[in-house]
């Protein structure tokens, strides 16, 4: 009786319909067996509510063709007021890659990881209510995403371009626009002989009068000159945005994306 | 607090009652030729991806009969397909083989050349420096993958002998090209005789091409010279052979959208997860494992697109 009603109130809320209810004590049970889901989602989640959910889109390549730089796109805009994105990978030595605060942008990101062995891949959702939305899956991945020295070590050239910044900016839907930031950075994790970590740890982007429209922490797990495509909610006006890194260098960028034309058609 | 090796240690106990982790034991390849020419045969391989179900043998290898002992033109991927490639030809013509061409650097063509004495495996010297480069790096990555089919399987690197030009072995009249594109050394073959045109990875049909060291210019480039020589079959790296030229048209036409898909991507504005789900022609229809290399490809290029393509910027 008790299972019957409460089928009747999930259907009756559509992105509820898709989650697994939340267990009243405890973590539930990981799809994925995952050796470390405890672990991890222990120091993540604390005592928060957990729900596995596929309103949660991860979107990622059949294959890691390359472990050094694993794309990763998360899409939980079919949940509503979503505060945070985390992707992380369970068994990488670091974990989480980003952790994105999204203010008013919409729930949207895109980054590139490494993969230090097969792993899940996940994201974490937080909304408003205070529960986790989790989804995610294995990826099967040669080793050494996180323990090989970036390229631009190996070249020897990754100081001549530090900071380089580049940027694109498209309109995405009314008062939203799609922006796409790439740093050239050797995104150093520590994890390599002689080679202190060294990592963009911070991203933040906002519009001219200072408002914030985005605020991402970010760790070495996050592929070599990294990139990352965001949703800002954003009425007009440039958008200026600020990477710190580990040794408190800034890079900063500004971009004036043209005028959306979703502006007229639904004002 | 809990170290994440004890946990890891912990999870294993729990998996391994959970799942069903069988190890399963590697097959007993068995390649199967069919005559395409005189003294001329095809060995096809499967047109996947690599996997352990198919062992790897996912390349064509081409068998040509001389006086002097069937000439093997690329050698599969392990020491047992090697071996199992060796018997057949033996089977085929009553003679050993007498020389091992190896067509490029990727390691379902070249790791088979574990099952020869190294004096007989021949390959053209940016080859050599390719596989002296990668080789490690693709022995570490197939036995990941293929575990025990890959057992016993050393690195062998082939002679850097072989040079644009005519080429007879046995009495039997060849033309070497040297070209590239699909890697820094890709070798074409033509046997006078019969007008077969053996191309290597230069062309694939009706299975997408794989890019991991492809230069797109200079591979359409070879697409042209291998168009301008007179042939009358055309046998692939992968997927059937061709009489019609199609073949050469198709992987052309897969490049030409690929590298157009991959910039319009990026000039959109979608990251790469998304430029390897845009929609792919109706017309590559035909060709097995397109999602799979577009993906792949979008791995090997979109970063250097992007760079290029994406404006600086400054505060």
């Amino acid at each position: 009786m008790f299972l019957k009603l409460a089928a009747v109130i999930a259907l009756a809320t559509p992105s509820v319909a898709l989650a697994t209810p939340p267990a009243a004590k405890g973590l539930p049970a990981d799809p994925l067996e995952s050796p470390m889901w405890q672990f991890q989602a222990e120091r993540l989640f604390g005592t928060s509510p957990v729900v596995f959910d596929r309103a949660v889109h991860v979107l990622v390549p059949e294959i890691a063709e390359n472990q050094r730089v694993f794309p990763v796109t998360v899409d939980a805009r079919a949940l509503p007021d979503v505060q945070r994105i985390v992707i992380f990978a369970d068994l990488n030595p670091i974990p989480i890659a980003i952790d994105y605060a999204t203010g008013t942008a919409a729930p949207f990101v895109a980054t590139r990881i490494k993969l230090d062995q097969r792993t899940p891949v996940r994201a974490a959702v937080l909304t408003r209510d205070g529960v986790w939305h989790v989804a995610g899956n294995w990826i099967d991945a040669a080793g050494g995403g996180c323990s090989a020295p970036p390229l631009s070590r190996v070249k020897g050239d990754w100081a001549d371009h530090l900071g380089e910044a580049r940027a694109g900016a498209w309109p995405e839907a009314a008062g939203q626009t799609r922006l796409r930031m790439t740093f050239r950075h050797p995104m150093d994790t520590g994890l390599v002989e002689n080679i202190a970590a060294y990592n963009i740890e911070r991203l933040t982007i906002r519009a001219a009068d200072g408002t914030l429209l985005g605020d991402m922490q970010i760790n070495g797990s996050v592929a070599e000159d990294p990139a990352f495509t965001v949703v800002v909610h954003h009425e007009g006006g440039p958008i200026s945005f600020v990477a710190t890194d580990s040794a408190g260098l800034r890079f900063a960028g500004a971009i004036a994306p043209e005028p959306s034309p979703f502006a007229s058609a639904n004002p | 607090m809990l170290s994440r090796r004890a946990v890891l240690g912990a999870g294993a106990g729990l998996l391994s009652s959970t799942v069903v982790l069988a190890q399963p034991f590697a097959g007993i390849y068995e390649p199967r030729a069919d005559v395409v020419a005189d003294g001329i045969w095809l060995v096809r391989g499967a047109d996947e991806p690599i996997t352990f179900a198919n062992g790897g043998a996912i390349a064509n290898t081409i068998i040509i009969a001389t006086d002097d002992g069937p000439v093997l033109f690329d050698a599969g991927i392990s020491l047992a397909h090697g071996q199992s490639l060796a018997a057949l030809a033996l089977k085929l013509t009553g003679k050993p083989v007498t020389r091992v061409i190896l067509s490029h650097l990727h390691p379902d063509h070249a790791m088979g050349a574990a099952a020869f004495d190294a004096r007989l495996v021949h390959a053209l010297p940016s080859t050599h420096a390719d596989l002296e480069r990668d080789a490690e790096g693709f022995s570490d990555a197939m036995y990941r993958l293929l575990s025990g089919w890959m057992k016993g399987t050393a690195i062998v690197l082939p002679q850097a002998d072989m040079a644009d030009g005519p080429l007879i072995i046995g009495g039997r009249s060849l033309q070497v090209f040297a070209l590239q594109g699909h890697s820094a050394g890709d070798l074409a073959l033509l046997d006078e005789a019969t007008g077969t045109l053996i191309t290597g990875d230069l062309v694939f049909h009706n299975r997408a091409p794989a890019t991991p060291h492809a230069n797109l210019a200079q591979w359409q480039a070879a697409l042209d010279q291998l168009e301008a020589i007179s042939h009358r079959l055309l046998l692939p790296g992968h997927g059937p052979l061709d009489r019609t030229g199609f073949a050469i048209s198709q992987t052309r036409d897969w490049l030409g959208w690929l590298d157009a898909s991959v910039h319009q991507s990026v000039a959109s504005g979608l990251d790469m997860t998304e430029a390897g789900e845009v929609a792919i022609p109706d017309r590559f229809n035909g060709l097995k494992s397109a999602r799979y290399e577009l993906q792949r490809s979008v791995s090997h290029f979109f970063p250097a697109i992007e760079s290029e393509w994406l404006p600086k910027t400054a505060p």
